[in-house]
């Protein structure tokens, strides 16, 4: 078992396509990334978890996928796509699969812009980092204050954002700065278990664990001043970052479909590498049903990460001197979708399904789904860093367009597995270590502190970078933490 | 109890052994609960009976792991061990039955770590291994 890869720019690599490949596959990546994808394949040769570049490929065996099997810089292995993943498949011909989405729908980055400075919150760290702590429930079992029914649900996973904005949480303005304006159409509940229902109905405004957390950042650095201004960003000012999903809900929809469409797979005949892959035609009955409860977990996760932003309000206008309008939107991605989106391939434009699994939507200029004030820069992206080193704000461009169906990165991407990491680091240590460099972290598992730590990922800026370099988004602005609450 | 961890950049993957097929699976559940819990702060004062059915032994050790997951949720609780009753193949399904033990979560007194969305089929499979253990492994979404 060997492959093979070519370079085609410094930062845009191809696998031809051999054997039964439909698509070559594309990855963003510099020559250190693809060394270590390489070493990590060769490695696996005598058995073991599949490598990225071997789901990279696997993906590009999928029946109607278009144009290529694409990875982004922040690539590593995941369950059936790899994370940093992009697949688009035509409507006819394509399938739709759960791996392309993940169990953590619509699990995604909203970036708030407040009128403070630096400055002004140096000094009241731990206050807000505490306030934040209070407010916003996280971690294993965190139930949140919005009790639903199950009328109520699914209401909620029809109108997304839209649905807790008018019980409450939050500014009508916030809707449109947030990707689908909160709630994508053809979310349909009756495709959604019970069960799934019933997991959420305390867990609406929950942060959850893992990677997930709400972050209070400052802008260190500007590098296109005329985006940064029309996303009414500067130097100095006090952002901050929220990063969580669909929660038990969107993890069950994962649970119920991989079941189904596994049955899917072998009745309509899919060739499936790895099991995780199960698939079903975008025209089947399994299909449409996956794909509307899919967009029930989106709304949920936009629902979610809305709430937490009202939350996030509270604590702030607590601590500070604000109006809690003052605190506004840049803007809200998701990372684990997939989406009908209308694209130009080999100069035919039409609609495709999208899965991107761990990679952001990232549509350049003049795209009509970018809000109004943006439109001539492009959408914003936000580049989740790690606890202890930066976050990006960055934006599409029109060669990301042509390149990669308008997509980014969506973070660093881990380098190092978490049990490494535990054993690397103590929890308690390590936040002793990053409070002494001005980061103040608040989270009630240790453990989980220590594989979050900032050493078990990949350089951010240096993903961001290849990214950058690739042409396909563009670097508006860096930011640096200053307090931390980890799920 | 017989089971370890493997490495996976992302996610954690589990190797759950057992001498018989329903210890592999109260093995599986165990690395679970652990991941997500300190299993020393947890009494066992509440116990969920629960079936759960797939098409064969690997997807039935997925699910049977994924409705500890859906339980643990909806009723608040926190699992320390779970105990099979039966895991028998029907005709053309596999069926396992079993019992989870905990209590009800109560972040005052348990130590929680980090939660599991869901167990995926990336990585299953099913094994007898040389000395006549049931051997499963997959890799979870944490």
């Amino acid at each position: 078992m060997s492959i093979e890869i070519k370079k085609i720019t410094d930062y845009i690599w191809e696998v031809p396509k051999t054997g039964d490949m439909v698509v070559p596959g594309k990855i963003f990546a510099d020559e250190e990334i693809i060394g270590n994808l390489l070493k990590d394949y060769e490695a696996k040769k005598g058995g073991g978890f599949t490598p990225a570049l071997e789901q990279v490929t696997n993906v590009a065996r999928l029946p109607g996928i278009e144009k290529a099997s694409m990875a982004m810089a922040d690539i590593h292995p995941g369950y059936g796509f790899a994370i940093g993943g992009v697949g688009a498949f035509d409507l006819e011909k394509g399938v739709i699969s759960v791996a392309g989405v993940g169990f953590d729908i619509n699990c995604g980055v909203r970036v708030l812009k407040t009128p403070l400075e630096k400055k002004d919150v140096e000094g009241k760290k731990v206050e807000i980092a505490n306030q934040l702590f209070r407010d916003v429930p996280s971690g294993v079992g965190s139930t949140g204050d919005l009790r639903l029914r199950e009328d109520e649900i699914d209401e909620l996973l029809r109108r997304g954002s839209a649905y807790v904005i008018e019980k409450g949480f939050g500014l009508p303005e916030d809707l449109e700065y947030t990707e689908e304006n909160g709630a994508v159409p053809d979310a349909r509940p009756e495709n959604v278990s019970h069960r799934a229902k019933e997991r959420q109905f305390k867990q609406v405004g929950t942060l959850g664990s893992g990677n997930h957390y709400v972050e209070v950042q400052w802008v260190e650095e500007v590098y296109d001043p005329e985006a940064a201004e029309a996303y009414g960003i500067h130097k100095d000012q006090i952002l901050i970052a929220i990063h969580c999903g669909s929660r038990a809900l969107g993890h069950q929809i994962g649970t119920d479909y991989l079941k189904i469409l596994e049955e899917a797979s072998r009745k309509y005949g899919i060739p499936i590498r790895e099991r995780e892959l199960v698939c079903a035609p975008v025209k089947s009955k399994e299909g449409e049903r996956y794909f509307t409860a899919v967009n029930c977990g989106i709304n949920c996760a936009f629902a979610n990460r809305q709430t937490i932003t009202h939350l996030v309000r509270g604590a702030v206008t607590r601590i500070f001197d604000i109006r809690p309008e003052e605190i506004k939107l840049i803007y809200d991605v998701a990372h684990n979708t997939c989406k009908i989106e209308t694209h130009t391939i080999d100069g035919v434009t039409k609609k495709v399904l999208i899965h991107r699994k761990g990679a952001t939507r990232a549509f350049g200029p003049g795209r009509e789904e970018v809000p109004t004030r943006y439109r001539k820069v492009g959408q914003p992206l936000l580049v989740g860093g790690t606890m202890g080193t930066a976050s990006y704000i960055l934006r599409g461009t029109e060669k990301g367009m042509e390149e990669c169906f308008g997509s980014a990165v969506h973070g660093a991407g881990r380098a190092m597995s978490r049990m490494q990491a535990k054993r690397r680091w103590r929890g308690t240590e390590l936040m002793k270590e990053l409070e002494g460099k001005g980061i103040i972290i608040r989270s009630r598992s240790k453990s989980g502190v220590a594989e979050e730590a900032p050493l078990a990922y990949k350089d951010v800026h240096k993903v961001v970078d290849i990214m950058h370099k690739a042409g396909v988004n563009h670097k508006v602005a860096m930011m640096r933490p200053l307090a931390c609450v980890k799920g | 109890m017989p089971y370890s961890y493997i490495e996976h950049l992302a996610d954690i993957g589990i190797h759950a052994e057992g001498a018989t097929l329903e210890e592999a699976f109260e093995s599986g559940a165990e690395a679970v609960f652990n991941i997500m819990f300190d299993l020393a702060t947890i009494n066992t004062t509440e116990d969920v009976t629960f079936g759960v059915d797939a098409a064969d032994l690997q997807l039935l050790f997925v699910e049977a792991i994924n409705e500890t997951l859906s339980i643990q949720d909806i009723h608040g609780f926190a699992f320390k061990r779970l105990e099979t009753k039966e895991v028998k193949k029907m005709d053309d399904l596999y069926r396992f039955i079993g019992t989870a033990y905990g209590e009800p979560l109560d972040l005052e007194k348990h130590t929680v770590k980090t939660e599991v969305k869901a167990a995926t089929y990336s990585g299953l499979s099913y094994k007898k291994a040389d000395d006549g253990n049931h051997v499963f492994e997959c890799i979870l979404d944490v």
